[in-house]
């Protein structure tokens, strides 16, 4: 199966005329993308392993632009014929004057991956993942009574890309990523309640060397359990502490999309035209980083070609830059930022997070929450949205508690929090030195899904509403 | 179509005299334009092609998809599917589903006229869909985004339980946001037209609704918390009924996670209150004849008279269950096994038009978008918790707008709080109808 790994995704020969007839009818800039995916999974659920599943999926993008038109057209052939025709549809898209020929000299860029992979997942025995499964579905169901059904989800992919352009840049990339996800019902006298884990990295099988499958199901079965004597969250403002590696998901929705170059270019984020300017409390500096190795929204080049960079976006409460893609970065004659992405080869790519992560404070954890008379403490958020235009969002708490008198007490039932990007920003009031990465997550824009990843220190914000039911 | 019907018919012959197999070829194919400033931002043209195969071997089930109609890999694809078999756990209900002999209902939900839309007239109303925003009112400053999207998809599904069936279908909407200005505050708002060909497209209206979901945000503020009646607009109930028609799997329902498990019969909404799941009527965007295994769709009701009234199944669960398939088998496309599902959700209207009801509220919100439903909603617990803006209700009046803030409640509760449905059956590019929907005595979380 991992046959011909060594080898480029495709022909240098090839890769040169594909843009030369890309660009046969003019236009600025042309780009073949060339996507080879594998990927497998394994279910688990009602104690039965549902099915194995492997996939394959293979093929190439090319896109041209003209003035301000992007032509966009994919093929999953990779013959010589396949890739003109499709480069034929995608200038044809673009609809450019000044025909003419024009050569591209290509000059391969040094690969360097975004984390070193052990264990390839493809070279393991399906029976090792099926088992995986069953030892979570097991240890789940040993955690009490009260839990009712447990689900047990294993996923591994291995995507290689080779990125040229117009420019001259070839570049080609290998990622792998493995992730494994337990989701646990518990009833009680309240009703049904779920909890849920995951652990998800971008490395190979020695996943498993790090997480025991056995934790993560417990951690789940307890997050059930407890929010069984969950009371009804509180309903309006209130102060929330954000527990270490739980606040991502916040910044991610309450200024990370704002701060695309896309969305700014367009005065559709409420933070175009304040580079240079505080959006932030002093505390808040926020950075997006595809360096971080292993981690989920990691690569060695993004879907450009570019390789992955660290980028401050926010220092000390201070805006210093938004994230670019290359059509953004032309347009403005910058460099890149190494943010352009996209779900796959079928899709054009845009500007993408990557990890985006808080630095950390140096206040003591413990004592932020000690600090706070009355509030939330959030340990897990779920999923969020954001207008970017208003700078309003919005994101679940999976696992909350009742602050009360400095002390953590009661667990919370499910319930949205909703802020103002802006607002929240400056309303940030301690950051803890306790920095944590936050779990695997898939962030949606425009019907396109990446893996992103996010982390943040304990936190507190000292002002949020809340959307609970108790009066 | 007679391409993707035989790979699949010659997939299928591979299969050996102990296997079930089932075979999902798909063509799809997609055009977008996007316009900006009165040109085209992009152009993209996206044609896919796959195929997945479904295989079971003494009650165990193995999976494999690939994203070509290469025989050499397909080839592989169906080995792989093979071996996965091995390593699913026996399940004496796991099979293909048999042939139950109803008839697919006659539909034409392929309009040719698509086919024959030129690419320069696709441009043309994209371009003219942002021109008409933008002059819909001077308050309009800018556009996030004005496309034209079209699919044409086309499948071919056949078994070795002799399920022999391909049929092609058309779509096509267009959208756009967009962005209002006024005293130095932004707000957004969205607007949409579906059908099966271009001609049925409405860009007049789109533009002109958009504007007016932006301009009346202008000047929102965040409300005091208050219990009050809330009017959910034709585009909010939809995505509840979405999370509804979730809950009234069979397949959650069998798996203990559906908060209707023990429900079957009960009266859990008012008695003027019926849901049905109907992929059979033609009007509906996501209207389709056939499921993702291969029987007839048909008209299912989830809810008749505020009494729970049925489950939806696809051959597993209905099998497991005791009962026969809904005709509800759902795929994600060619790479997933297919699932449970609702295919084209809608309420029975009432006979009051959306002013109407607001006439009758005194002090009440009318919800014009809601965010965070989804990772807001326990579909186990019933519980949910939604970002929401709109307009406050005032002696049965439009009143000022707000925004950040949440409403929050069960489904259970919410269902029997429902007082009015309006006559306003809209449709939209999603698996449900939208339709005007009042609620009692929802708490608005505000400041």
């Amino acid at each position: 199966m991992t046959s011909g790994d060594r080898a480029s995704l495709l022909d240098e020969s090839v890769i040169e005329s594909t843009l030369a007839a890309a660009l046969r009818r003019g236009g600025a800039f042309a780009e073949i993308f060339v996507e080879d995916r594998r990927a497998s999974s394994a279910y688990l659920d009602d104690g039965k392993v549902e099915e194995l599943t492997s996939g394959h999926d293979r093929g190439a993008g090319i896109r041209v632009v003209v003035g301000e038109t992007t032509g966009y057209a994919h093929t999953a052939d990779l013959s010589v014929p396949g890739l003109a025709a499709a480069a034929e549809a995608a200038a044809a898209a673009a609809r450019g004057g000044g025909a003419g020929t024009r050569t591209v000299a290509l000059t391969r860029r040094a690969t360097h991956n975004a984390s070193t992979v052990q264990i390839m997942p493809f070279e393991v025995a399906k029976a090792r993942k099926v088992e995986l499964l069953q030892r979570a579905d097991h240890a789940a169901r040993a955690s009490g009574s009260a839990i009712r059904q447990v689900a047990a989800n294993y996923g591994d992919s291995r995507r290689r890309i080779l990125v040229a352009n117009s420019d001259g840049v070839l570049a080609e990339d290998q990622v792998v990523r493995t992730m494994f996800s337990v989701s646990v019902v518990a009833a009680g006298d309240t009703g049904m309640q779920t909890g849920r884990e995951s652990a998800g990295h971008t490395i190979g099988f020695e996943l498993f060397d790090a997480y025991q499958v056995e934790a993560l199901a417990t951690q789940a079965a307890e997050r059930a359990i407890t929010k069984l004597r969950a009371r009804p969250a509180p309903s309006g403002t209130m102060t929330v502490v954000v527990g270490p590696g739980g606040g991502g998901v916040l910044f991610h929705e309450a200024c990370g999309h704002g701060l695309e170059a896309d969305l700014v270019a367009k005065s559709a984020s409420v933070f175009a035209g304040r580079r240079g300017e505080r959006v932030a409390s002093p505390l808040v500096t926020l950075l997006d980083d595809g360096t971080m190795a292993g981690e989920w929204g990691c690569f060695g080049i993004d879907d450009e070609g570019n390789p992955a960079a660290r980028n401050v976006l926010i220092q000390d409460g201070v805006l210093t830059d938004y994230m670019y893609d290359h059509l953004r970065a032309r347009k403005e004659g910058r460099p890149v930022s190494s943010n352009g992405r996209r779900q796959s080869y079928q899709h054009l790519p845009m500007v993408r997070m990557t990890n985006t992560v808080i630095a950390n404070g140096t206040d003591d954890p413990a004592a932020i929450i000690a600090g706070t008379e009355r509030g939330v403490y959030v340990a897990q958020l779920g999923g969020g949205q954001v207008n970017t235009a208003t700078g309003d969002f919005v994101f679940g708490m999976l696992e909350a508690y009742l602050i009360e008198d400095g002390k953590i007490t009661e667990p919370l039932r499910e319930g949205n929090l909703i802020g103002n990007g802006p607002q929240v920003l400056g309303d940030i009031d301690a950051i803890g030195n306790d920095f944590a990465m936050g779990h695997p997550g898939t962030c949606g824009k425009d019907g396109q899904g990446v893996p992103v990843g996010d982390g943040t220190p304990t936190l507190r914000v000292t002002a949020l509403t809340i959307g609970g039911t108790a009066a | 179509m007679a391409e993707l019907f035989d790979i699949a018919e010659h997939v299928l012959g591979w299969a050996r005299d102990n296997e079930q197999v089932e075979v999902y070829a798909v063509h799809d194919h997609e055009t977008e334009v996007r316009a900006y400033e009165g040109a085209v931002e992009s152009f993209s043209s996206a044609e896919s092609r796959g195929v997945g195969v479904r295989v079971i071997v003494d009650g165990k089930q193995g999976f494999a998809w690939a994203g070509t109609l290469d025989m050499a890999v397909l080839a592989e694809t169906f080995a792989d599917a093979r071996d996965n078999a091995q390593f699913g756990t026996f399940d004496e209900h796991a099979g293909v589903a048999e042939p139950d002999h109803v008839e697919p209902a006659m539909l034409e939900l392929f309009d040719p006229a698509l086919l024959g839309f030129a690419t320069e007239a696709k441009i043309d109303l994209a371009i003219e869909l942002e021109r008409l925003t933008m002059a819909a009112d001077p308050r309009i400053v800018g556009i996030e985004s004005a496309e034209y999207v079209d699919t044409v998809h086309e499948y071919a599904i056949v078994s070795t339980a002799g399920i022999r069936r391909t049929g092609r279908e058309t779509g096509c909407f267009v959208s756009v946001y967009t962005l209002a200005e006024h005293n130095g505050e932004t707000q957004n708002g969205f607007g949409w037209s579906v059908g099966r060909a271009p001609g049925a497209l409405d860009i007049e209206r789109c533009a002109r609704e958009a504007a007016e979901r932006a301009t009346r945000l202008l000047g929102a503020t965040k409300p005091a918390t208050e219990r009050l009646t809330v009017v959910l607009t034709p585009w909010v109930t939809a995505q509840f009924l979405g999370i509804l028609g979730s809950t009234l799997s069979g397949e959650s329902v069998l798996k203990g996670r559906s908060l209707f498990a023990e429900r079957l019969g009960d009266l859990v909404a008012p008695s003027f209150f019926t849901l049905v799941d109907d992929p059979t009527d033609p009007d509906s965007y996501t209207a389709t004849t056939v499921d993702g295994e291969g029987l007839a769709t048909r008209r299912n009701a989830l809810i008749a008279d505020g009494r729970v009234s049925q489950f939806l199944h696809n051959a597993y669960t209905a099998r497991r269950t005791g009962v026969v398939s809904t005709g509800s088998a759902v795929r994600g496309g060619f790479t997933s096994t297919p699932g449970v599902g609702a295919m084209a959700l809608q309420l029975a209207p009432g006979t009051a038009t959306q002013a109407e009801l607001i006439a009758g509220i005194d002090r009440g919100l009318l919800v014009q978008e809601v965010s965070g439903l989804h990772s807001g909603v326990n579909p186990v617990s019933g519980d949910f918790s939604t970002g929401a803006e709109g307009l406050l209700i005032r002696g049965g009046a439009l009143a000022e707008p707000v925004r950040e803030v949440t409403i929050a409640s069960t489904i259970q509760k919410m269902l029997h709080d429902v007082v009015a449905i309006g006559n306003d059956i809209e449709w939209l590019p999603m698996s449900a109808a939208g339709v005007s929907m009042v609620v009692a005595d929802l708490t608005m979380s505000g400041a």
